[in-house]
């Protein structure tokens, strides 16, 4: 009894050990980002004086209100639009024997380890010859397509787990497969849409190498981007870089909050199914 | 059920069809249901998959972008393998995944083998804490770990406060230290996926195993040699496939942290494929290694998968 005692609290101990080193890079960032703009800051310290004067800077000096935007006009277009596809397709993926069905699928998992150093090049290119290199249009149209193969092998996942007589009975009754998968099955599909929402979004927010390529424009791009550029000109004052940096993370970990469940369901079962 | 009854009075002529595709003149009308996948395939074909093919091509000639393009056949390939600034990237990268991979697992591991025993309360909290560093853009994550490596950083910090004050340094501005440096910010990022993949698929075990084992008088050891480590296969298997291809992908955390320097000590094939096409105008060279790159990787995943599904 007194061993399994140990054992639980040692236990305990190592996970509060792991779970420091965790924190301890947060909390650095955000201490940091409270000091007084230009200030020296060493390592972890309680700052002397709150102030928000970093966040102001960054928010409209520094044009991070703009980057956010930027950023959720993005994902705003990129997560509708791929649920949307990735919907349609594992329907007919998952529920239709369709000739040749399985090769279509192993061609979109096929996309999993596609690298974005492997597209950039020629997208560059390619976006500027038609005219949409520097706008949204670019970065929403490529990541539609990169978040395609997990998207449709997780939609149709689903679509192979609901019961095949659910279907049936409404296919007996007469149904076409549009009104099956609107009336029947996308009712049951709010979870795993849920889900890879959550992470089509996380995907799309922390974009960084595509976004750097396909908008050359700094006051266009992302937030991450954004960030990664203005790293460059702020490298000594640390307290607004820190303040820029919170700015960045602040949204998709309050995401990150609110949705945990749909998140770590979706990264762990995403990543065992893939 | 009220969906069921109400679909049957709208659908139109019910009869009518079924017959018709029951006797067979199965044909085009067989692929109709491809209708469906069509417009994801097109978005995934036009801006990835044609992409792909298209940086193949260009990975054959010698193009700065803008004037005409010379064919040199295989030429690039040859620079990125006799360069030894390319070869070193690749190493890099492959050092990288030590890091990024290897500490993760054997990290996750020992925590599932301290843990599994049995389950504790309070769990959710430390799995959302642990899931936190996947959640965050890798720049922030890079750009906290630049300052904290930093000369007044928390690394400095801590190893002062111990009274290892002959070992502070600029960590990413030293030759020697500068690649381990950024691997471990991986490592950090890295871990806390591995070990939850791994604990969430330690519960799937049958515990009837567990005390087979332990009626047999094992100790913790054996127990998790013989019964946690095989029933993990395969989120070993996933584990590692996730964390090398963002080990040899890498650019994010190395752009933003060392941009390649001190030198060229840091630099990954992801810098500079970037590098060599938009600030050197070498398109083609930057094709080859985005090539060579992506070989790399599939060759590795495609080596994992088959290693361990050795099982039946």
């Amino acid at each position: 009894m007194n061993l399994q005692r140990t054992e639980r609290w040692s236990g305990y101990v190592i996970l509060t050990l792991l779970a420091v080193g965790i924190v301890v890079p947060f909390l650095s960032i955000f201490f940091a980002s409270m000091q007084p703009s230009g200030s020296t800051v060493t390592g972890l310290s309680w700052p002397d004086q709150w102030s928000l004067d970093n966040y102001r800077e960054a928010w409209t000096v520094a044009g991070f209100s703009g980057l956010i935007q930027n950023s959720f006009i993005i994902c705003l277009g990129v997560v509708p639009a791929t649920l949307l596809l990735s919907t349609l397709a594992g329907y007919a993926l998952g529920t239709m024997r369709l000739p040749g069905g399985n090769a279509v699928f192993m061609f979109f998992v096929a996309g999993l380890t596609i690298p974005v150093e492997l597209i950039v090049v020629p997208l560059y290119f390619n976006l500027d010859s038609v005219g949409l290199l520097n706008t949204y249009w670019a970065v929403i149209l490529v990541e539609i397509a990169l978040f395609m193969p997990f998207s449709v092998f997780w939609m149709r996942t689903h679509f192979r787990a609901t019961p095949p007589e659910l279907m049936e009975a409404a296919r007996v009754d007469g149904a076409s497969p549009g009104m099956i998968l609107r009336q029947i099955l996308l009712p049951l599909a709010r979870p795993s849409l849920m889900t890879l929402a959550v992470l089509v979004f996380m995907w799309s927010w922390n974009q960084f190498l595509l976004v750097l390529i396909l908008i050359q424009d700094p006051d266009r791009r992302t937030a991450p981007a954004g960030l990664g550029y203005f790293v460059g000109q702020h490298t000594t004052n640390i307290p607004v870089l820190s303040a820029g940096t919170v700015i960045v993370i602040l949204p998709i970990m309050l995401l990150y909050l609110a949705f945990q469940r749909s998140f770590i369901a979706g990264l762990l079962q995403g990543a065992l199914k893939g | 059920m009220s969906a069921l009854t109400r679909l049957k009075d709208e659908a139109p002529v019910p009869s009518a069809r079924t017959p018709q595709r029951a006797g067979g003149r199965g044909g085009l009308r067989r692929y109709k249901g491809y209708l469906w996948v069509l417009p994801a395939l097109v978005f995934y074909v036009t801006f990835a998959i044609l992409p792909a093919f298209h940086t193949a091509y260009l990975s054959l000639f010698d193009w700065d972008g803008v004037t005409l393009a010379t064919w040199v056949g295989l030429e690039n390939y040859g620079e990125v393998f006799s360069n030894p600034d390319y070869r070193n990237a690749v190493g890099h990268a492959l050092l990288l995944v030590a890091f990024f991979s290897w500490i993760p697992i054997l990290i996750g591991l020992l925590m599932v083998g301290l843990l599994s025993r049995h389950r504790r309360r309070g769990m959710t909290f430390y799995r959302v804490l642990f899931f936190l560093p996947q959640i965050v853009p890798l720049v922030a994550v890079g750009i906290t770990w630049r300052w904290m490596y930093g000369d007044d950083g928390v690394v400095n910090q801590l190893l002062r406060g111990v009274g290892l004050d002959g070992f502070t340094r600029a960590w990413l501005g030293d030759f020697d230290f500068a690649l381990p440096a950024v691997g471990l910010v991986g490592t950090w990022a890295m871990s806390g996926l591995c070990m939850m993949l791994f604990l969430s698929g330690v519960q799937k075990v049958d515990t009837s195993l567990y005390e087979a084992v332990r009626l047999d008088g094992a100790g913790a050891v054996r127990e998790f040699v013989t019964v946690t480590l095989p029933a993990l296969r395969g989120e070993i298997a996933v584990a590692m496939t996730v964390t090398t291809v963002a080990a040899l992908a890498s650019f994010d955390i190395v752009y933003v942290t060392t941009s390649g320097g001190p030198g060229s000590q840091t630099t990954v094939p992801g810098l500079l494929v970037y590098r060599l096409a938009f600030s050197e105008g070498k398109v083609g060279l930057a094709a080859a290694i985005a090539v060579v790159l992506s070989c790399l990787i599939l060759t590795i995943v495609f080596a994992i998968n088959r290693l361990t599904r050795t099982d039946p």
